[in-house]
């Protein structure tokens, strides 16, 4: 909605203001907004960690009691929510934001207000989430909530009615976010940037935002009948009238399955960024690492019922969905064999974020074949719900998913601060982190196969799992001890870390050719591009041999007068429609009243947007 | 929302295609998946309930296909409105704006009068069987489509009203015309397998 602005204001003037603690909250510049959502998801992550952490103190000898059975739920469903829906995926969405503009060549997201909007959203979303520790209830009936545990009459005390608010807020907020960045890499990128030519990075975050905004809604509505079970006391789920639990089983995984992928991409992304840069070398089998990507998006839709092998859908579904599981590999294995051609032969560079991609192919080989594992049917009704599939999930998110974020912490930093992090303190960092996650995880394949189940709050020792157990406990430490060299190295790189300049790793994308940090305006001026790898080539050329050779003088892109650039003004609108939202949410437990409330102000905010002007009053002085 | 953004050194998008177009497009594909499971629920657990009322002691078909026509004659004052703001027809778009949330609204007092009758007539409702757990749900978020649908049309006539959009916008009437086009196909979707499947009074 818009309207010819006669007048110069709407119902709030336009916010003129950047800098401050307030700046941070009318704020509409992508890099900003990316420095919000990587500092919020980094202390979901830190959450996540000390519910991990009580975990494996409970599991640390056999009859312990450090929590109650009912805690100890209450922490492992947290534990996964937190790292899956807080951590994750807005520590990828950090990378969209902050890379995506940069990597494209452009000034801003396509839609500036929407993106501060899913960031506030999403942090609403998440203390929802959490919501319930403060009252003592927190969602305890597993990540994937199966029902009818999830119902009013075995999840007493409440605590579902966070997961179904908080993930429904999550979730509007994923797909706000997903819908900005398809719009913008489809239709911002520079002059010359084909669909051929982007970064892999781009490629990854343009599949994943189309898996977010197909899977999201699928959710949702499993959501809102769940809500409605328990809110208003329909069926949907409820076997005595009726209803079939299987349903939620299956809307839950058909979401469930892309999500996986969802978390998995954005990192391939990044890796497929940091293994050329260190290797000196084009990224080997472009194409195929690209279309590898997107067929792993489609095919992400055909493999749901591969959780739900032994729910007895029959032999027909059973082995159809085994061998879309299998066929899932393919891609995914293409995918391993041109990194491994990217470093071959390369003059590797082994500084921090390229240890940490190096990790990521790794691990992620071996939680790859676990997962394959899982697709023989007979095999798959051995390790479900066993420790086995806690190993295997770990190697893909915290070896896969986490060590690509790690990676790209490490690679961009001195691309958003201006400053190198450490790479002492960095490779102690890996290290902690390769050996710890390793100490922790491998031995849950063996007590796995051995029949120790998921979930479970205690064990009894003629079991024979105390010594991995207590093995797990301590590398589950060693990680920890990683996580605080990380935070020691964040913290000491923006204080004293060493300058960087433009472009300290000798870059192949256009984000290296831009100051670090990069003025509010990104680029002075559009660079048009004219291959993969765009700021490479303006930097070498091959000789007949292929060895890159300088280009002597190096573009400059100074001397423009930027003063003309115009960019999106700041915003109170984002905010306040968040704030509404999450009013509206927090009422659903409150009162009805709340409700209305949180509407109004939504409405409020909806409008205030739509008829906000383009600019700031110029009376009241311009930026 | 769209965005008030309209400068002249805006460089051309990479498609062609206006951003706010795009949005509106992917966020019409996505709503199809939302439906699509909705719809998917209440085709599973069609003739499941174990108790009545049934589908086919509630529904009246001539009543629902007259509310369906006026929603789908709804999309033609729509069209109607889009074509009058660009050849510049002011008045065109006011009184087809004025139209089509009339259309609308009708259809949500259609929809509100038959869920009365179902709950206080026939004893149907959100909680006594899965009918009436997924008939409701189902209809009810295609109800709040068309009002969301209806306040767009009806902020967008306010505003023309005021001589507030112009032909050069003739965008913004576009994209509220892609959702209610979208939100009329979704209840032709919807009226064919709740109501029609059924078909239990259609002659008499």
């Amino acid at each position: 909605m818009a309207v010819a602005s006669g007048r110069k204001y709407s119902v709030l003037r336009r916010p003129t203001v950047a800098t401050g603690w307030w700046g941070w909250f009318v704020t509409v510049d992508h890099k900003r907004i990316g420095i919000l959502y990587g500092i919020t998801s980094v202390l979901f992550f830190l959450l996540g960690g000390i519910e991990a952490i009580t975990l494996r103190l409970q599991l640390s000898n056999p009859e312990n009691a450090l929590v109650s059975p009912d805690v100890f739920s209450q922490l492992f469903t947290m534990h996964a929510l937190t790292m899956i829906f807080l951590a994750i995926m807005p520590l990828s969405v950090a990378f969209f934001n902050i890379v995506i503009p940069l990597q494209i060549g452009a000034r801003d997201v396509a839609f500036p207000r929407l993106n501060a909007l899913s960031y506030w959203v999403y942090l609403f979303g998440g203390l929802l989430l959490n919501a319930g520790w403060l009252v003592g209830r927190a969602p305890g009936s597993g990540w994937f909530a199966y029902s009818p545990l999830t119902s009013t009459a075995f999840d007493v005390a409440g605590g579902m009615d966070f997961y179904v608010l908080g993930l429904l807020m999550l979730g509007t907020s994923s797909m706000a976010g997903a819908f900005n960045f398809i719009v913008t890499i489809i239709n911002m990128r520079a002059p010359g940037m084909t669909l051929m030519r982007m970064p892999v990075f781009t490629w990854m975050t343009l599949v994943t935002s189309f898996l977010l905004v197909t899977a999201m809604p699928v959710i949702t509505v499993a959501l809102i009948e769940l809500g409605f079970d328990r809110f208003v006391g329909t069926n949907f789920f409820n076997p005595t009238m009726g209803g079939d639990p299987v349903l939620w089983q299956h809307l839950f995984w058909v979401f469930g399955h892309p999500e996986v992928y969802i978390l998995i991409l954005p990192a391939m992304g990044i890796v497929s960024e940091v293994l050329p840069t260190f290797s000196k070398k084009p990224l080997f089998g472009y194409p195929f690492i690209v279309l590898s990507g997107v067929f792993i998006g489609f095919m992400g839709w055909t493999v749901w019922s591969h959780h739900m092998f032994t729910v007895g859908l029959g032999p027909v579904a059973n082995a159809t969905f085994a061998v879309t599981t299998v066929l899932i590999a393919v891609p995914t294995g293409v995918k391993i064999f041109n990194w491994l051609g990217t470093l071959w032969r390369g003059s590797i560079e082994f500084n921090t974020a390229m240890l940490f991609a190096l990790g990521f192919v790794i691990l992620f080989i071996i939680g790859g074949l676990s997962g394959v594992t899982h697709a023989a049917v007979p095999a798959d009704a051995q390790q479900q719900d066993t420790y086995y599939i806690v190993a295997h999930l770990h190697y893909v998110l915290f070896g896969g998913s986490i060590f690509g974020l790690f990676a790209g912490i490490y690679y961009w930093f001195p691309k958003v601060t201006g400053r190198l992090m450490n790479e002492k303190l960095g490779k102690l960092n890996f290290w902690l982190l390769f050996i710890g996650m390793n100490l922790t995880f491998a031995p849950m394949h063996w007590v796995g196969l051995d029949g120790m189940p998921r979930r479970i709050y205690t064990y009894d020792s003629a079991m024979g799992w105390d010594f991995w157990n207590l093995f797990s406990t301590v590398g589950s430490w060693v990680i920890l001890l990683g996580v605080l060299v990380f935070l020691h190295n964040i913290m000491r790189s923006l204080r004293k870390g060493e300058v960087a300049g433009n472009d300290p790793w000798d870059g192949r994308t256009l984000e290296w050719s831009i100051p670090s940090p990069p003025p509010e305006y990104n680029f002075a001026e559009i660079p048009t591009v004219s291959e993969r790898d765009a700021f490479w080539s303006e930097k070498y050329v091959e000789n007949e041999d292929g060895i890159p050779i300088p280009i002597k003088k190096r573009p400059s892109s100074g001397g423009k007068d930027t003063n003309d650039i115009h960019m999106p003004g700041l915003s109170y609108f984002p905010f306040v429609t968040a704030l509404g939202m999450a009013i509206c949410f927090f009422g659903v437990l409150i009162h009805i009243s709340v409700i209305v409330i949180g509407l109004v102000v939504m409405l409020f905010g909806i409008y205030g947007w739509a008829f906000e002007p383009a600019d700031p009053e110029p009376e009241s002085g311009s930026h | 929302m769209a965005q008030v953004v309209s400068h002249n050194d805006h460089p051309t998008t990479t498609t062609g295609l206006d951003h706010r177009k795009m949005l509106m497009w992917a966020f019409l594909g996505s709503d199809c998946l939302f439906f699509g499971s909705l719809i998917a629920t209440y085709l599973l657990y069609r003739g499941k309930s174990i108790t009545g009322p049934y589908p086919h002691e509630v529904f009246n078909i001539p009543y629902t296909s007259i509310s369906a026509f006026v929603l789908l004659m709804s999309s033609l004052t729509m069209v109607l409105a889009l074509a009058a703001i660009q050849r510049g027809d002011q008045r065109g778009l006011k009184v087809w704006l004025l139209a089509t949330a009339l259309l609308g609204t009708i259809f949500l007092g259609g929809q509100y009068f038959e869920f009365t009758f179902f709950v206080e007539h026939n004893g149907l409702n959100l909680t006594n069987n899965l009918f009436g757990t997924t008939f409701f749900i189902l209809t009810g978020f295609h109800g709040l489509h068309v009002t969301v649908g209806v306040i767009i049309l009806l902020s967008f006539f306010v505003m023309a009203w005021r001589g507030r959009v112009s032909q050069t916008q003739h965008l913004n009437i576009e994209l509220a015309g892609l959702y209610w086009h979208f939100v009329d196909i979704v209840w032709i979707v919807i009226f064919t397998v709740v109501y029609l499947v059924e078909a239990p009074n259609i002659i008499g």
